[in-house]
């Protein structure tokens, strides 16, 4: 049990720090860590060990939540290179957030549309799309590392909160419609 | 975490929820969003030959403090000049609405609504050499 609680999460998961990364990858190095720093292993060792093995596991797992979702892992890699997203910053494209409105625009009238359902993976079909397309502009953006792409993929992770957020929305709404 | 008496009140009654068309020129458009929270605000205001803002209308996708803030500044901009109406703190916002600290960032999102339709009114008015 290598004690090291100030590694990356890249460097936790001996993966380098890019935002495409192997999944699989980053699942079996998820298992291996997790039963490397296993608090049960260390039922019999010192207080102190045993500490840091349920530090390390609450590493591990922080590491592994952050690396395994796109927004999160772009969030996480835009603070390594030190551009850090101030929430209070209300400013975004307007185009943006006349489509925002669109959108719970149209989420709001699902209930009332004749085919529910339809209307509901209408909305999720679109969400889905602009995920896609924000997932793969910062696979650019992130690899280049530029000053004006990591500006550039600042703008995307704020952009992908708002559609995370209404892919929850949708989540919720579905399972509203199914129980009614 | 329980709403005030206001943000209910605002919230079950908003005021001056709709839309003027974006493109006359005496309607100013701002449009606001938090992405922690994903909420979206859009606040119009329509403002007379003499600088005094006349009417105002919201739309906001929200939680009930970001709809309570939006109605409670269309609200108060009302019969106001422009240079009165960029003086509206989201402090006096957060405080009318009782808003507890987490929600505070919504008073903060109706203020940058206020500048951003005003700042939207100037912008076409300055294109036509006006103030």
């Amino acid at each position: 049990m290598t004690a090291d609680l100030k590694k990356t999460h890249f460097e936790l998961f001996e993966l380098p720090a890019a935002f495409d990364l192997d999944q699989a990858q980053l699942a079996a190095r998820y298992r291996e860590l997790q039963r490397a720093v296993h608090p049960d292993r260390y039922a019999s060792a010192s207080d102190q060990e045993r500490r840091l093995s349920v530090q390390l596991t609450a590493q591990v797992n922080e590491a592994y939540q952050t690396l395994r979702a796109p927004l999160r892992r772009a969030r996480y890699l835009l603070a390594l290179h030190g551009v850090v997203i101030d929430d209070q910053d209300t400013a975004m494209d307007p185009l943006f957030l006349m489509e925002q409105m669109e959108l719970r625009e149209a989420l709001a009238e699902v209930r009332g549309a004749a085919d529910p359902f339809a209307a509901l993976d209408g909305v999720r079909g679109r969400l889905e799309g602009m995920e896609r397309a924000f997932v793969a502009s910062l696979s650019v953006d992130l690899g280049r590392a530029t000053a004006e792409a990591l500006g550039a993929a600042k703008q995307t992770v704020r952009k992908m909160q708002f559609i995370q957020r209404l892919l929850e929305e949708c989540g919720d709404l579905e399972e509203r419609l199914v129980h009614s | 975490m329980a709403y005030s008496d206001k943000v209910i009140d605002h919230y079950e009654n908003p005021r001056n929820v709709g839309t003027f068309e974006k493109e006359e020129e005496n309607v100013g458009t701002g449009m606001v969003g938090a992405p922690a929270c994903g909420d979206v605000m859009r606040l119009q205001i329509k403002v007379s030959d003499d600088g005094i803002i006349e009417d105002a209308k919201f739309k906001t996708y929200g939680c009930g403090s970001a709809i309570a803030s939006s109605s409670l500044v269309t609200e108060w901009v009302k019969g106001k000049t422009l240079d009165q109406a960029l003086e509206i703190k989201n402090s006096e916002i957060a405080e009318e609405l009782a808003l507890p600290p987490v929600k505070i960032h919504c008073s903060v999102l109706a203020e940058d609504a206020i500048r951003a339709a005003i700042n939207d009114y100037q912008a076409k008015k300055g294109g036509k050499g006006g103030a």
